[in-house]
Formats: structure tokens, C-alpha cells, sequence
């Protein structure tokens, strides 16, 4: 196949991927979009195993097949409430994938052309470095989603200059492959630093962070496959990865915003490690919180005209998604209206909760953003909070003291009714106490939200 | 610099602008799926991979190398857009509903 006709065929791909992401504007059409995506990257991989002079296709046979039915096995029988970690591993598997690529092709253009020119060495470098990051960084996350290690940040002295450090080594060999150095081991020992530097990264970086963190690697590995595009001048591979690359850097944009902390912050504030003490603290000041049980919830929820249920992190723990909407419908068919309000950056990655409900079969009509719901909690009945905390606080808007003044919240408190549905009192993951819980207006409920869905729902049935 | 590079900076860059605009539009109750599948579409490093893997007279080392390459790449195209579908396949309006699973 020609060099022209092989790019033509690539620019049909890329309007596939184009059209793809064009279609996720709306959920009717999302799924539609994202087969005519899969279907341009069977033709790209088509197109790519035709070219002439393509040797080795047994290796590469035995390679996809190993590839797919990985992807295939991993992606099928993961649960919906381990999406992120899933996600955050597929991440970096690509990010590897763009590593190894650089390192190959380092190795091939050293040893036929004598030397490499510019901008394929510019290209070498940040493929490797960015790629490396992506591919031990996404490790990180899925370790600390799949609670592999502690979802709290893990910190130690001079954190920051080590990491400065290593990052430099890496530019160091970066920089000598550059100015034409020779040696696989240089572009090896680059892979490495850039390991252990997106190792390091994300370590600091805690469990209601990432969102964040995710999206930013996603952007890395999208930037990488970018560069590795410019290295094979491949026009697929630098148009995909800028779409990637965009998307990712415009969610972790957004997710900083809606946490109201810039990214850096976010990056090397290692949140929620400093403020454990002032919360232990705070506990013991004398304030008193009202409980409540199963069977007077049933009978609060059924008799109000309008209930909204705020998710977070909890309710995926606890796998409580199904039980919340067969409360909601019990509700419903009671004449109550419910709708769900979340919060930009309630669970562990972008549109977290959007998804577990979905996967429950809640109907996404119900499912409003944060500022849709504000404006209707006045005059909302009851608000019952399931596993979010931070996302809820009022301190937020209140009080210039906290370390989340001025992030946007739901704003729970305007309802006439508070009901939160937690294990204990414990302060959330960033350690920040939650006046909510001590509102007169705000009862708890001191049990795992599955089961305490549960037996609300029977208590509601009874009724 | 040499006008291949120049010609492949302008597709980058316009394409970073097309990116914005096109994802711009996509609601937050969809960044999930958006995230997954952005995750797919960056599994084209699979047409690299296989350039690099199936280079003419290429050594032992290019072949390995792009060997764990390929299967890495291919792990994230068909996992990417597996789980994307699997995601997208549950956003419904209102409507008949399934048993409990």
C-alpha cells in the first residue's frame, strides 16, 4: 500500500475518533460513537498490517492475540464500581506501550542511519520521558484505588527535592541523546528515572484527588502517543493523541475548579496530610448530634413531596447503587419526586457517581449536576446523604478558616431536612470536620449504606 | 526544521483546538465514558507499535521490545473501548427496566 492511499485511509480514522467524541455530546448516541471509533481502529490496524516491507507478522499475531484477550478479559469482568482503578490501568498500559516504542526505534534509527536528526531525538525524549511517567503513575493509582497501598498520602521528608532530582537526571539523559549521544542504555536508563519519578509523582497524592490525577495522566499518555506520532510521522497518531491530550487536560481543568485548588495544589499539596490533628480536635467540643433510625426515615421520606439523594465515594464502597434506586422507585410510586445530586468531583475519577447510578438503572433524567440541583434544594424536603461528606460541608462557604473554603458544594443545608447516612462520625478523607452533621435540622444514621438502604426500603414497603 | 515538521506542528495544534471544542460539549454525566474513551482512542500507539515491531531486518532487541509494545497497545484498544461500551451501554432515559443484576 502507498504512503498517500495509507494516509488518506488514516484520515478516515481520524474523523471516526473526531465523530466519536462528537457524539458523546449526548448519552443517545454516545455508544453509537464509540463502535464507529472501534470501527476506525480496526481500519487504522488494517491499514498499518498491510504496508509493505512489514515483516515479523507471526511475532505481532501472537502479540495482539495476548494484547486482546487481556483487554477483552479485564474489560468484561470488572465491576462497574472498579472502573477507575480499570481505567487508570488502561491508561497506562498505553503510556508503556509509547515507552517501548521510543526506546525501539532508538535502537533501529542508531543503528541504520548513523546518527538521528533533531527533532526525531526531541521526539525520543519526550516519548520516552512522558510515556514512562504516564505508565508507572497509572500503576500508582490503580495500586492505591485497587487499595493496594493506603488511599491517604504517603509523604516523606524532601519529597519534593528527591522527585526535582530524579526529573533532572532523566532531562540530563534526555538532553545527551539530543546532543547525539549513543547507547540503548541512554534511552533505557531515561524509561527508568521516568519510572520512578511517576512512581514518586503520584505517591503524595491522596484517594479524593484523584480524579485529578487521573485525568492528568490521561493527558500524558494522549501527549505521548502525540510525540510518538512525530517521531514515526504518523499524522493518526499525533491527531489522536491532541484529542486525547485536549480532553484530559480540560478534565483535570475542570476537576481543579470544581475542588476550587489549582492543579498544583493538587499535585504537590499532598492534601489532607496535615490537617488529621485539627479534626481530632474538633470532635470533642461538646456539640451533639441527632441520630436517627431505619423505620423514622421510612416514614420522613415517604411523606415528602420531594427527596434528593447526594452519593459519593461511600455509596460505591458499599455497592449501594442498586439499593438506592429501589428506594427511589418504592418513593416514586408513593407520588414522591426524587432526584440525585452530584457533585463534579464526588468519587474517584470524572463522573464517578453518573456511572455506578447508570449501571443501577437509575434513569440519567434524574441525575443533576451540582448547579442544577443548588437552586431546587430550598424547597427539597429531605436530602439524604450517602457516602459523600467533603462535597456537602457548608464550611466550604462559611468559613475561611477551612482548608475547602471556597470550593463550590451541594449545598444540602438550604433543604428543610438533612438525613446522613455514614458508619460514624469520622471526619471524611480529607480530615475536615463537617458542621452539617452537627445542623439541628441534620439526622444520622450511623450504618453501612447498603444495609441501612435496605432496611429502609422494607420500613417504606410496610408503610 | 525541515517543512515536514512544520506541516506536522500545524496538525498538532489544530488538532489540540479541535480536541477543546469537541469535548467542551461533552456533559460532566458523561466524563466517565469520555475518560475511557479518550483511553481507547490513545490506544493507536497499537499502528507504532506495530511499525516498530514489524520493521524490516530489525534485531532481536527492536523485535522484543516491540513485541511487549504490541501487546500492551492492543491491551488498551480492545480494554479501552470494551469497557466504554460496557459504560455507555447502561445510560438510559426512563424507560423498561431490567431485573436487578
Amino acid at each position: 500500500m502507498n504512503a498517500a492511499l495509507t494516509n488518506l485511509l488514516y484520515l478516515v480514522t481520524i474523523v471516526t475518533f473526531v465523530l466519536a467524541l462528537r457524539f458523546l455530546s449526548s448519552p443517545k448516541r454516545a455508544r453509537q460513537g464509540n463502535l464507529l471509533g472501534a470501527a476506525g481502529m480496526l481500519l487504522a490496524i488494517a491499514v498499518t498490517l498491510a504496508q509493505d516491507g512489514l515483516e515479523n507478522f507471526s511475532w505481532i499475531a501472537v502479540a495482539m492475540a495476548i494484547g486482546a484477550v487481556v483487554g477483552v478479559v479485564g474489560a468484561r469482568s470488572v465491576k462497574m464500581t472498579a472502573m477507575p482503578q480499570m481505567v487508570a490501568l488502561f491508561n497506562g498500559v498505553g503510556g508503556g506501550a509509547v515507552a517501548l516504542i521510543a526506546l525501539a526505534e532508538f535502537h533501529n534509527l542508531a543503528r541504520e542511519a548513523g546518527g538521528l536528526a533533531g527533532e526525531e531525538s526531541v521526539s525520543i525524549l519526550l516519548s520516552a520521558l512522558i510515556g514512562s511517567i504516564s505508565f508507572s503513575g497509572s500503576l500508582v493509582a490503580f495500586a492505591k484505588l485497587q487499595e493496594l497501598l493506603s488511599g491517604r498520602p504517603i509523604v516523606y521528608p524532601r519529597q519534593q527535592y528527591v522527585n526535582g532530582a530524579i526529573l533532572l537526571v532523566a532531562l540530563t539523559l534526555g538532553i545527551a541523546i539530543i546532543a547525539g549521544a549513543e547507547g540503548d542504555a541512554l534511552v533505557v536508563g531515561l524509561i527508568l528515572a521516568a519510572a520512578v519519578f511517576g512512581v514518586l509523582f503520584v505517591l503524595p497524592i491522596g484517594g479524593a484527588d484523584m480524579p485529578v490525577v487521573i485525568s492528568l495522566l490521561n493527558a500524558f499518555t494522549g501527549l505521548a502517543a502525540s510525540a510518538a506520532g512525530f517521531l514515526l510521522h504518523n499524522n493518526v497518531l499525533i491527531v489522536a493523541g491532541a484529542l486525547v491530550g485536549a480532553s484530559g487536560t480540560l478534565l483535570t481543568l475542570l476537576m481543579g475548579r470544581a475542588m476550587n485548588r489549582s492543579i498544583a495544589n493538587v499535585l504537590f499539596g499532598a492534601f489532607g496530610s496535615v490537617q488529621a490533628t485539627t479534626a481530632a480536635a474538633a470532635g470533642a467540643d461538646g456539640r451533639s448530634v441527632r441520630s436517627t433510625s431505619p423505620e423514622d426515615l421510612a416514614i420522613m421520606l415517604s411523606y415528602a413531596r420531594r427527596v434528593v439523594f447526594v452519593p459519593g465515594y461511600g455509596l460505591a464502597v458499599a455497592q449501594a447503587q442498586h439499593d438506592v434506586r429501589a428506594l427511589a422507585e418504592l418513593l416514586e410510586a408513593k407520588g414522591v419526586g426524587v432526584l440525585y445530586g452530584i457533585h463534579p468531583v464526588a468519587g474517584r475519577m470524572p463522573g464517578h457517581m453518573n456511572v455506578l447510578l447508570a449501571e443501577a438503572n437509575v434513569p440519567y433524567d434524574q441525575l443533576k449536576e451540582m448547579d442544577e440541583i443548588n437552586p431546587e434544594l430550598a424547597q427539597t424536603d429531605v436530602v439524604v446523604i450517602l457516602g459523600a461528606n467533603d462535597v456537602v460541608n457548608p464550611a466550604a462557604r462559611t468559613d475561611p478558616s477551612s482548608p475547602i473554603y471556597g470550593m463550590p458544594i451541594i449545598e444540602a443545608d438550604r433543604s428543610a431536612n438533612v438525613v446522613v447516612v455514614k458508619r460514624s462520625l469520622s471526619p471524611g478523607f480529607a480530615g475536615i470536620d463537617n458542621p452539617l452533621f452537627y445542623d439541628p435540622k441534620t439526622s444520622m444514621l450511623f450504618a453501612d449504606a447498603k444495609q441501612a438502604l435496605e432496611q429502609v426500603a422494607l420500613a417504606v414497603k410496610k408503610l | 526544521m525541515d517543512s515536514l515538521l512544520v506541516f506536522e506542528l500545524t496538525i498538532l495544534v489544530l488538532s489540540i483546538f479541535l480536541g477543546i471544542e469537541v469535548i467542551s460539549k461533552v456533559p460532566t454525566m458523561l466524563h466517565t465514558p469520555l475518560m475511557s474513551g479518550t483511553n481507547a482512542i490513545h490506544g493507536i500507539v497499537l499502528v507504532g507499535a506495530i511499525l516498530v515491531a514489524g520493521r524490516g531486518g530489525g534485531d532481536t532487541l527492536t523485535r522484543v521490545v516491540g513485541f511487549c509494545a504490541v501487546v500492551l497497545a492492543t491491551a488498551n484498544v480492545v480494554g479501552g473501548f470494551v469497557v466504554t461500551d460496557r459504560m455507555l451501554e447502561m445510560f438510559k432515559i426512563r424507560g423498561p427496566r431490567k431485573p436487578d443484576s
